[in-house]
């Protein structure tokens, strides 16, 4: 907790009276974190860089674009031709989406696997799943603002679905079209909520960091920290190997930016949008595809829509769900089979959200949804009482320093204590 | 056994990103058609400036009858190799309504270069009416807006096949062998030396499909040679930093035990 070793007078001068050189010193260099950590941690702060990216990319698209149902579709293609770079930071835009849900699904499904989500970082996960919730508003905003024929169908039908409220769900989708069809005023709040909820990200990203300062980061053994022998500062070890890993995330994200920047998107949103003319079919972006696949293979409208808002829901009580006191997968020899099957059954169901719903996609929606839901409210909970956990090792440091073999093993409920 | 999980991570990595690739390709139910080989192809393609040209000539001399360009200009059309005063003639050839003057009035007057491409009809609804009730669409993003792209807009032009047997083909419908539904509104637009190349190229039907197939693939994304160009410097770059990142990070965690 030692202060920094203020040298510039100007510096010191600041820091005595606004202390951010002390609160950036302490919280990004000295920050103890476990030693342990591998590169399935890169995704915290990679998901970060791209939140960022987003709002900078944002920023300079919203200054060309004109949020009109008459002149969208001009504006972006005016963008893209006229506007020095603009094709540039639109692609980044556009396919930076697409590698923000990407990396943000790596992140919750590595906090999935090393149970991150428990005691006591009960609250830093949910900030976390109140994050997703937001990328998800915004991402499906931002995804009409183009006025193409996606823009315009997605919109409708997922506006549409708050109708299935009983009472006031024909209320809510006027409030949310700001008239009887999705038009300029639909558009045009769109925009704004596109441009706001980014900076309300940020503030729940403020909170997500602030709880994961509080007990610092889980790691992959997923005991807690014992000591300065099982920690090192951030600063260096872990800001080189963030940079290490962005450096790679960029490089595939180029990749697709620069020669295939097309290919997360739909043909459709180049037509023009057409309120006369619908699409053959109507699929949402491809990180919503999980949840579209949910919502439709209940075949009652209001309970497919709670069916998919549930799906979200139950990762709010996942630490209460999941009873188990260890942590991390690796101690867990059918948790850690379940893991990959739960991983397998959300990568089915994106794959059933692109089909259309008929045949045997019906039919395996259906299973896989009622597979999601069993994996959360059956199997976590049995879980928790029937497996016998391996054996904990004593420390982070202990392993490592000793070759991680011949480590006494000790009782299951050694890992009972709580912090 | 602690980075048996980490292994995976290339891997999960290109999954992830191809399982959104392939799911969003698949949407469209389309018939299956011959992939090409177009100079614009794979991260180093450009544009082949004669094949623009030609598949311009094409487009103003048969397209441009029906479909509308909205999103190039005139002087857009130095991408394709004319200098200004090529296009400055080609321009001048066009007249455009342009107003009001002092007194009020619009009037007509010959294009610029500043100018936009001239719509064919004033509005869709003109356009219906001189389509028997169908919508010639607007061309310019034609490669990306379709499934498929420079190869569906070429097999669907060199798809006009007699009908088949037993197909039935409705009133003033034409049968395509890649159109979905295999029912199009748009008659073969193009037959054996409908145009004549300056450049001595045999303007055979598949000849110009191939052209002008290329020219809507430049018009759909004039700045396509722009972004390769720099992807590949970009991802260069990128791809020493990594290398540089990757041996630092060693030399940092080396006193980590």
């Amino acid at each position: 907790m030692s202060g920094p070793k203020l040298t510039n007078p100007v510096v010191r001068w600041i820091d005595h009276r606004l202390p951010v050189f002390t609160f950036l010193h302490h919280e990004m260099h000295e920050y103890p974190t476990p030693k342990n950590l591998n590169y399935w941690w890169n995704f915290g702060s990679l998901a970060g860089i791209t939140l960022v990216i987003m709002i900078v990319t944002g920023i300079i698209l919203s200054m060309h674009y004109t949020a009109h149902v008459d002149h969208a579709f001009q504006s972006v293609e005016r963008i893209m031709r006229d506007v020095n770079y603009g094709w540039l930071i639109r692609y980044i835009h556009a396919n930076g989406a697409s590698f923000f849900f990407i990396v943000v699904y790596i992140h919750i499904f590595r906090g999935l696997y090393y149970g991150s989500y428990k005691a006591p970082r009960e609250l830093l996960w949910m900030l976390g799943v109140v994050i997703l919730l937001l990328m998800m508003a915004t991402a499906f905003m931002g995804y009409v603002l183009p006025w193409g024929q996606m823009s315009f169908w997605g919109a409708t039908v997922i506006t549409n679905l708050f109708s299935a409220i009983p009472l006031v769900g024909e209320s809510i989708v006027t409030l949310l079209w700001g008239g009887f069809s999705v038009d300029n005023p639909t558009l045009n709040r769109f925009f704004s909520l596109h441009y706001l909820l980014p900076f309300v990200i940020v503030g729940v990203v403020v909170l997500h960091i602030i709880a994961l300062h509080r007990f610092g980061s889980n790691n992959p053994l997923g005991i807690d920290v014992r000591g300065e022998q099982d920690t090192i500062s951030f600063h260096p070890y872990y800001t080189v190997k963030d940079m290490f890993g962005l450096s790679v995330f960029l490089t595939i994200m180029a990749a697709v930016v620069f020669f295939l920047p097309n290919s997360m998107g739909h043909p459709d949103n180049y037509i023009p949008a057409n309120p006369m003319v619908t699409p053959a079919h109507i699929v949402p972006e491809w990180y919503f595809l999980p949840f579209y696949a949910i919502l439709r293979a209940v075949p009652d409208k209001l309970l497919g829509v709670l069916a998919m808002f549930a799906a979200i829901a139950v990762l709010f009580v996942l630490p209460w769900l999941d009873r188990s006191p260890v942590r991390s997968a690796s101690f867990r020899p059918i948790y850690k089979i379940m893991f990959w099957v739960f991983l397998l059954d959300c990568v089915a169901l994106t794959y059933l959200g692109a089909m259309p719903a008929e045949g045997i996609y019906v039919v395996l929606s259906r299973l896989c949804t009622v597979y999601y839901f069993f994996h959360f409210i059956v199997l976590l909970p049995a879980l928790s009482i029937i497996e016998t956990p391996r054996s904990l090792p004593r420390s982070i440091g202990k392993p490592v320093l000793g070759g991680g073999n011949g480590i006494p093993a000790p009782a299951p409920a050694a890992a009972r204590e709580k912090p | 056994m602690m980075d048996f999980p980490q292994k995976l991570i290339p891997l999960l990595l290109t999954f992830l990103v191809t399982v959104p690739v392939a799911t969003t390709a698949r949407s469209a139910e389309s018939i299956p058609f011959p992939s090409q080989e177009w100079s614009f192809n794979g991260p180093f393609g450009t544009f082949d400036r004669g094949e623009l040209q030609r598949g311009f000539q094409v487009y103003k001399e048969v397209c441009a009858t029906c479909h509308s360009l909205n999103f190039i200009s005139f002087r857009n059309l130095t991408d394709l190799g004319f200098n200004e005063n090529e296009v400055k003639a080609i321009a001048a050839d066009f007249q455009v309504e342009d107003g009001p003057n002092n007194e009020g009035e619009m009037f007509e007057r010959a294009a610029i270069p500043s100018d936009m491409w001239p719509a064919p009809y004033p509005n869709d609804n003109a356009a219906r009416a001189s389509n028997n009730g169908a919508l010639p669409p607007d061309l310019s993003l034609m490669v990306d807006a379709r499934a498929g792209g420079a190869d569906y807009l070429y097999a669907l032009l060199s798809g006009y096949h007699e009908t088949p047997q037993g197909k039935e083909i409705g009133e003033g419908m034409y049968y395509n062998a890649y159109y979905p539904g295999n029912q199009i509104a748009m008659p073969s637009p193009l037959v054996d030396d409908g145009v004549e190349y300056g450049d001595g190229t045999r303007a055979t039907l598949v000849q110009q499909a191939r052209d002008v197939t290329a020219f809507l693939a430049w018009a759909t994304e004039p700045n396509m040679e722009q972004r390769k160009r720099m992807g590949v410097m970009v991802i260069i770059f990128l791809l020493v930093m990594t290398v540089l990142f990757y041996y630092s990070k060693k030399k940092i965690w080396s006193d980590v035990h």
